[in-house]
């Protein structure tokens, strides 16, 4: 049964299910497809996308909800989603968002968007759709890199933090200081939720899926636009090795951008 | 080698996986390891499970591919070198 690898390690065989225990995790999670997707190795983007899937779940939320992409690498993953997916123009999903919930106030509207689409591209979209107090979910992805358009800087790039045109670091003389989205937002009167969750590690995974379902009870009591930002690990923009990324998420990103509930109107 | 407790177990998608490394950093008692020279079809490295497994699923959570069900024994094994499973 057991086999013994050259460098001396036992490996168990993992192929089929035991007869005799429960199941406490799957990788078929609810609502999102199984099969390869074509993000790259060690991208948070998909685990990020797994928590606010498992929290509508949790809702039970799934066949009253609209999702909203934007434009960016968790695009590709909305092919992958077993729920309404729509797709907006870049940076402009809380736009889109807004004309969905009007039109279907019934209904669970969120944006999944990355920070380069909504910080950079459409900032005001989220802004003023916050100060009207929309009745939407927004999730942003933040790794602080463009990912998908080739690796740049974005307005959330931290001090020190490497992109394709940071290399040596972002240094705040010669590219200026990144932007605390959730900050901002939480100042706005008319938004229920805000909350920054990572997931760098599981027990930060567990936490962000908290915080999605906290923003979707806000929602579903029509607090006003409830907002998570995600800290997710790119090693492909950051030049690093995949597995040293989640460390340098939480030494270089977490400190400008602090984990935590922000804001929240629920009682 | 002396006798080891195994209380979970995972099936692993080799298949799906990119070998990312996330698992091995996230796993707590340290028994998922990458291969070295074994690829999947796709030519990737993959995820392989050692003796020692708790179930405690931080694998699944960190998990980029959904690679991982976890599973945990009704009862705990004991595994030895000899007699594997008892």
């Amino acid at each position: 049964m057991t086999e013994r690898r050259p460098d001396g390690l036992t490996v168990l065989p993992s192929d089929v299910a035991p007869t005799d225990a429960i199941q406490v995790a799957d990788f078929t999670p609810d609502l999102v497809d199984v099969g390869e997707h074509h993000l790259c190795p060690g991208c948070g983007e998909p685990i990020a996308i797994r928590a606010v899937m498992d929290g509508i779940s949790l809702l039970g939320l799934a066949d009253k909800c609209m999702a909203v992409f934007g434009i960016g690498c968790s695009t590709a993953f909305s092919n992958n989603l077993d729920v309404e997916v729509l797709q907006a123009l870049h940076g402009r999903a809380p736009s889109v968002a807004t004309g969905v919930i009007r039109m279907r106030p019934e209904l669970a509207v969120f944006t999944i968007q990355g920070d380069g689409d909504m910080a950079n591209e459409g900032l005001q979209e989220v802004l003023h759709a916050a100060a009207r107090g929309e009745n939407i979910v927004c999730i942003m992805l933040n790794n602080g890199v463009f990912g998908e358009t080739g690796g740049h800087l974005t307005v959330t790039t931290t001090i020190g933090q490497r992109t394709k045109n940071t290399i040596e670091g972002r240094n705040a003389a010669e590219h200026g200081h990144p932007m605390r989205i959730a900050e901002m937002l939480a100042q706005i009167d008319g938004v229920g939720y805000v909350a920054r969750g990572a997931v760098n590690d599981a027990g930060n995974v567990a936490r962000t899926k908290r915080m999605i379902v906290d923003a979707f009870t806000a929602q579903q009591q029509q607090l006003g636009l409830s907002f998570v930002e995600i800290l997710t690990m790119c090693p492909t923009g950051w030049f690093i090795p995949t597995d040293e990324a989640p460390a340098y998420l939480a030494e270089t990103i977490a400190g400008t951008h602090a984990v935590g509930v922000l804001r929240s109107e629920l009682t | 080698m002396t006798d080891q407790t195994v209380r979970g177990t995972v099936v692993i998608d080799v298949e799906a996986c990119k070998g990312c490394d996330l698992c091995i950093d996230a796993c707590k008692p340290g028994v998922l390891s990458m291969t070295t020279d074994e690829t999947n079809t796709r030519g990737y490295r993959f995820a392989e499970l050692s003796v020692g497994c708790t179930g405690c699923r931080a694998c699944a959570d960190v998990c980029p591919d959904f690679c991982f069900q976890v599973f945990r024994f009704h009862e705990p094994k004991s595994w030895s070198p000899e007699g594997g499973f008892s």
